[in-house]
């Protein structure tokens, strides 16, 4: 791998950048693998760069039905933030976030993660309630959030009319080190990681039946032929359902539309990260000056990456509410991806009832902001069959009870 | 926008005149069960990518539940039925299988 530096860029310069090499290696299948990771979006290549990273597994391959980072890893609103209230996600996310701290460096890609804060406003007594029980959550957490009052959001985020009179603010939780990165880099970092590493990515090799004896996988059968494997991890959000089927197994979990739209490029107007959970809406400016928006899921089971056309009109109606200066702005692109949403809201990272396959899914609204910490986990769990960061999420919480219900403090948006 | 029309008031309507019910057909399972049937009647779903059996409720019209046969990928809808059924009538799977040749339900 060539490594990304000024010093390199200059000595390109003089050589009219000729020398740059692909990123990742192309790959055919080979016979068989430690590891097939199906899924090469964000989460499916954190898993593999982790397991050869921290455990030294490179016998990989990531085995992907389109491509790289073509899934919800390129469609999501590239928000990052941790401010949940429950213990084992508020450790997931931010052990997530703190390895965003870090991403470039340790990757030598930047993914330009950028800090910048991220706001969840309240705008009813409720959530003014809710958010100031999440506050004193993250303080014991670990995770560095505070409630603040209307006059400090008004000052942080200066076109937002807080006065109402619909849904005036009544304050918000505030995260100074949420805010968004560069969702492809981050895809294509850690191919780029990945490959370096000896593992092979494959795209354009779709997974159509997986194979097992005795209770145990021994591999996928594949457009490009079977592949053996001594453990299979599917991370494919919300075409896990349809994965399972072929191993044998249901997972609690339902398929729908979420979907997002991006706005003409503006001059910059506002520096944070806006979510208003009321009103199905939440907002940010890229860094080409494109207002970012993402609304609210379709209520039925779907999987057409399109979404309702009435949920943009509700998500647009709201935040026009709240943001009077964007009324006369155009929208660019709008676009929907399938997300795999669970009874609690939260993920499943997991053994499943057969033997090597572990199954990484249920990230529902929210899966851009935990790839790394997804990947991390997920890495100990296949390689040493747990992981602190994973235990509580297996899939035995749903018949003991045992749920971690973050439905309450983050159902709509993430 | 989905289009679907109530079996009861035979009003037909745009999504947004219904409120989505999930899965339908589901056996139940109470006091008495095992826990994996429990857990499976409580959360397993099909999530089906392809033909689905689902519940609606017509929320701002008649108020019934009802039942619609449709299509996760194409968002077709097959037909509309009542739902005071365990499985699907032969007139729904009959027009199913007019639009998918070979389909088979899910067991």
């Amino acid at each position: 791998m060539k490594r990304y530096s000024a010093f390199a860029i200059a000595k390109e310069a003089l050589n009219n950048h000729q020398g740059w090499k692909r990123a990742w290696a192309k790959a055919q299948p080979k016979r068989k693998y430690d590891v097939i990771v199906v899924g090469a979006g964000g989460h499916g290549l954190a898993t593999a760069y982790y397991l050869g990273k921290n455990f030294g597994i490179r016998n990989v391959a990531i085995l992907e039905k389109g491509w790289l980072g073509g899934g919800n890893t390129g469609r999501n609103t590239t928000i990052i933030r941790s401010n949940y209230l429950q213990d084992p996600s508020a450790a997931i996310y931010e052990k997530a976030r703190s390895l965003y701290e870090t991403m470039s460096q340790d990757l030598n890609y930047n993914v330009m993660f950028s800090p910048r804060g991220v706001m969840m406003l309240a705008q009813t007594e409720h959530e003014v309630r809710g958010y100031k029980r999440t506050a004193a959550a993250n303080a014991f957490q670990g995770v560095e959030t505070e409630f603040i009052g209307p006059a400090r959001v008004k000052e942080l985020c200066p076109i937002m009319n807080i006065e109402g009179p619909r849904y005036p603010v009544l304050g918000a939780l505030w995260q100074p080190r949420g805010g968004t990165a560069r969702h492809d880099a981050v895809a294509w970092g850690y191919a780029r990681a990945c490959s370096a590493m000896g593992m092979d990515i494959i795209q354009k090799c779709e997974v159509t039946g997986v194979r097992s004896e005795g209770g145990r996988v021994v591999g996928v059968d594949t457009t490009k032929g079977a592949i053996d494997c001594d453990k299979l991890a599917m991370v494919v959000a919300g075409h896990c359902s349809h994965l399972a089927e072929m191993a044998g197994f249901r997972l609690p979990v339902e398929s729908v539309a979420l979907q997002a739209l991006v706005s003409e490029p503006i001059k910059p107007c506002m520096d944070v990260v806006v979510m208003a959970n009321t009103v199905h809406g939440y907002m940010s400016q890229s860094d080409k000056g494109e207002m970012v928006i993402g609304g609210g899921t379709d209520a039925f089971n779907n999987y057409t990456q399109r979404g309702s056309f009435h949920h943009i009109e509700e998500t647009v109606r709201a935040l026009v509410e709240t943001f009077p200066m964007i009324s006369r702005l155009k929208m660019l692109r709008q676009w929907g991806g399938i997300v795999d949403v669970t009874g609690d809201r939260s993920p499943i990272l997991s053994k499943t009832p057969i033997e090597g396959i572990f199954v990484n899914c249920g990230w529902g609204t929210g899966g851009f902001k935990a790839i790394p910490g997804s990947g991390w986990g997920m890495a100990e769990l296949i390689a040493k069959g747990h992981s602190p960061l994973t235990d509580e999420f297996g899939l035995n919480r749903f018949t003991e009870g045992r749920f971690i219900d973050e439905s309450v403090a983050a159902g709509v948006a993430h | 926008m989905l289009i679907l029309t109530c079996p009861y008031c035979g009003v037909t309507g745009e999504e947004t005149e219904f409120a989505a019910g999930g899965e339908a057909h589901l056996k139940r399972f109470g006091p008495g069960s095992s826990d994996a049937e429990f857990e499976s009647y409580l959360f397993a779903r099909k999530n089906e990518k392809g033909v689905t059996f689902e519940r609606w409720r017509h929320a701002n019209g008649c108020g019934k539940w009802f039942h619609a046969a449709r299509c996760t990928v194409t968002l077709e809808v097959f037909g509309t039925y009542k739902a005071q059924v365990t499985e699907p009538p032969k007139e729904i799977l009959a027009a199913i299988r007019k639009r998918r040749p070979g389909w088979e339900p899910a067991a």
